[in-house]
């Protein structure tokens, strides 16, 4: 047995780790109670198998590439960064990416990743043609839209519950440079903030920084950053069409004491942030798509600054209906509680494309919180908030949500056990979240 | 006529061995894989071929098999400009203690098969008057230790054959590269209880194997503290040395 965390570094917990080198090993490796685990960026549970766990980063293999259509069909353990590295230069780019391009194709597909363009471009798993999936009868099954499409919907968004993704075949977006024109609007509230991601919407990609150290009056105070993909005429000359996205030097070598974060800290960084940011805003400026997509991989174990007991991340969604209202409720006591989130991310999503993929059209919250004191029943209530308003948590980031939690938030859930059920009868795929989330005990 | 330069991958289907083949057709050489089971490196030289849009050849060699290797460089198409030795197997010590076969392998694949196979290229290679031989050695070389000696004693004979050819070569235009990664998380190491700080993933291997022929350097410890380490471990006297149990 080994210790394994997800990236918030909570829980820890015993899975035996198997690293198979060949899909025929995947298979043998599969027994009652196996998940697979790419690059481990989920934050909670979810890629830690209930007693084993199947590690596919050693399938990182390109199967082929067309250029003039720009699909591609790779091994499940290739990391976006690879792809981006790889296919930047050559002017593609996943259509999607989550804030770290440290995950892999499979747990991309597991989780729906979404980014900033999803409330104009859908999720990930909009750009998967089709899939190679391992189930856990032991069938190697194809699943796109028209073949096995009910596998292939459970599959995205399904948090690899119904078997192990062996290879992917996706579309990367054809770009002339691997820059984004970036615009910064600053927000002096959560009503301006919501009113200018509103008004955003035909911009490709969208997010909002919020300061959850503010209260009163700039309680939701935002900058918002808006993206294009920039042309290569709007580069300066004698710079590369396509940046250096470098290796992180500069790392968190140690677990920082957990009060290195505290309410004095963060609302220093918070109020120079949005100073800094607000001076910027207005005008646009070109930056290389690292820093504008990844701002936190240039600090490599970043998760380390939360301190040895791990952090929580806190994202739920809120239909668009309920959402001012709620959002200024969970915000409210995020500030009055004064344990600082030092991320807090807005931003609105679309219909997500998975039966049990994360977004619905609404604004998505996401909130760090160090795992210590009351915390966990701090989140319980916020959760209560999140569920009266029909909303609900992302599973890839979750490591403590209850059962009612999820079962409100995810109606869908009898249809994708239906669906689990047919391809796994004995139920051999099992993670720690859906022995934690719905597994039957 | 390309004007491309050709690298040349011996034991290509091994973490390094990836990693090495995918750091030189990313600088723009085409690439040929050589390996014991060729059906087993078409993945590699499609995942090639996809990402960088070189050309990939691929070749059996058995390294065992030293008989076929005149035959093996003399059957190539044509003579390639860099040729890096990846192969070797770290068996385990326990075993290979009585039993002579296990010994006999570890012995012949770190040491007489690479060391052979490179002899004939450099021959080739001086004959030209150009190119560069590359030979992933090991730290364990540096000095036998009671855990591992019969892979260490092989490779040390290794490093020895390639500072030797290194010297003799370099008068010919040829230049000689001895690797030494150091802890590298590969599947060879899958189990091993590995020191963090001084191990590295397999690509930083490949890229430091690209970057020493770029540069034509002569010993390359993949992470600069092992040669510090090493510096230590050779210094200790025999008698301390010898109550150490690493």
């Amino acid at each position: 047995m080994t210790l394994v965390s997800g990236w918030g570094r909570f829980p820890v917990v015993d899975s035996d780790v198997l690293r198979p080198r060949s899909f025929a090993a995947v298979g043998e490796a599969v027994s009652s109670g196996t998940v697979a685990r790419g690059n481990g960026r989920a934050y909670g549970d979810a890629a830690i198998g209930a007693v084993r766990t199947v590690a596919m980063t050693g399938f990182d293999r390109i199967r082929w590439f067309d250029p003039v259509t720009g699909r591609i069909r790779l091994e499940a353990g290739v990391l976006l960064s690879d792809l981006i590295d790889t296919f930047g230069p050559r002017g593609f780019l996943p259509f999607v990416v989550p804030g770290t391009r440290f995950v892999s194709i499979g747990g991309a597909i597991a989780a729906d990743v979404h980014g900033k363009n999803h409330h104009c471009e859908g999720g990930f798993g909009r750009y998967v043609d089709s899939l190679l999936l391992r189930t856990g009868q032991g069938e190697v099954i194809e699943a796109s839209c028209e073949q096995n499409s009910d596998a292939f919907f459970a599959t995205i968004g399904g948090m690899g519950l119904t078997g192990i993704i062996l290879e992917a075949t996706m579309r990367l977006r054809r770009v002339e440079t691997g820059w984004i024109r970036e615009r910064v609007i600053s927000a002096s509230d959560l009503d301006a903030a919501m009113r200018a991601l509103e008004a955003s919407n035909a911009a490709t990609y969208s997010v909002a920084w919020i300061d959850c150290v503010a209260r009163g009056r700039d309680l939701g105070r935002s900058l918002i950053y808006l993206g294009e993909h920039a042309g290569r005429d709007e580069l300066a000359d004698g710079i590369d069409a396509f940046p250096v996205g470098k290796r992180s030097t500069l790392g968190v070598p140690i677990d920082l004491p957990s009060m290195t974060l505290n309410r004095t800290s963060v609302r220093a960084f918070n109020e120079l942030y949005y100073r800094m940011g607000a001076r910027r805003a207005g005008g646009s400026h070109v930056v290389s798509l690292y820093p504008y997509f990844f701002p936190l991989d240039s600090l490599k174990e970043w998760n380390r600054i939360y301190g040895k007991r791990g952090f929580l991340q806190h994202q739920c969604v809120i239909p668009e209906a309920g959402a001012r209202a709620v959002l200024g409720e969970i915000l409210d006591r995020v500030a009055r509680r004064g344990e600082a989130s030092f991320l807090a991310v807005l931003k609105k999503l679309g219909q997500g494309d998975g039966i049990l993929s994360f977004p619905l059209p609404g604004y998505t919250l996401a909130l760090d919180f160090p795992v210590k004191g009351d915390i966990l029943n701090f989140l319980d209530e916020i959760d209560r908030l999140v569920v009266a308003a029909g909303g609900r948590l992302y599973l890839a980031k979750d490591a403590r949500q209850s059962r009612a939690t999820f079962a409100a938030g995810y109606p869908a859930l009898q249809r994708f056990n239906a669906i689990r059920k047919s391809l796994d009868p004995a139920g051999n795929i099992r993670s720690k979240l859906s022995q934690r989330l719905f597994d039957e005990v | 006529m390309t004007s491309r330069k050709t690298a040349m991958v011996l034991g290509g289907s091994s973490d390094i061995g990836r990693a090495a083949a995918r750091a030189f057709a990313k600088c723009g050489y085409d690439i040929v894989l050589a390996g014991r089971d060729v059906a087993a490196l078409e993945p590699d030289a499609a995942d090639l071929r996809a990402r960088y849009n070189v050309e990939v050849g691929l070749h059996r060699f058995d390294v065992l098999d030293t008989a076929s290797f005149q035959s093996f460089v003399g059957g190539l198409p044509a003579l390639p400009d860099v040729v890096v030795s990846i192969i070797g197997l770290l068996g385990v010590q326990a075993n290979a203690e009585s039993d002579l076969a296990h010994a006999t392998a570890i012995m012949r694949s770190n040491y007489e098969g690479p060391a052979l196979i490179l002899g004939l290229f450099a021959e080739r290679f001086l004959a030209r008057g150009s190119g560069t031989l590359v030979g992933v050695s090991s730290v364990a070389g540096d000095r036998g230790r009671a855990s591992n000696y019969v892979y260490g004693s092989a490779k040390a004979g290794f490093s020895a054959f390639l500072s030797g050819l290194r010297a003799r070569a370099s008068r010919g235009g040829v230049h000689v590269v001895t690797v030494k990664p150091g802890f590298v998380r590969t599947k060879m190491t899958e189990g091993m209880r590995l020191i963090g700080p001084l191990t590295v993933e397999a690509p930083v291997v490949g890229d430091a194997i690209l970057n020493a022929v770029e540069n034509k350097t002569d010993v390359v410890y993949v992470s600069g503290k092992w040669r510090l380490v090493m510096l230590i471990i050779k210094a200790l006297p025999e008698a301390v040395f010898k109550k150490l149990k690493f």
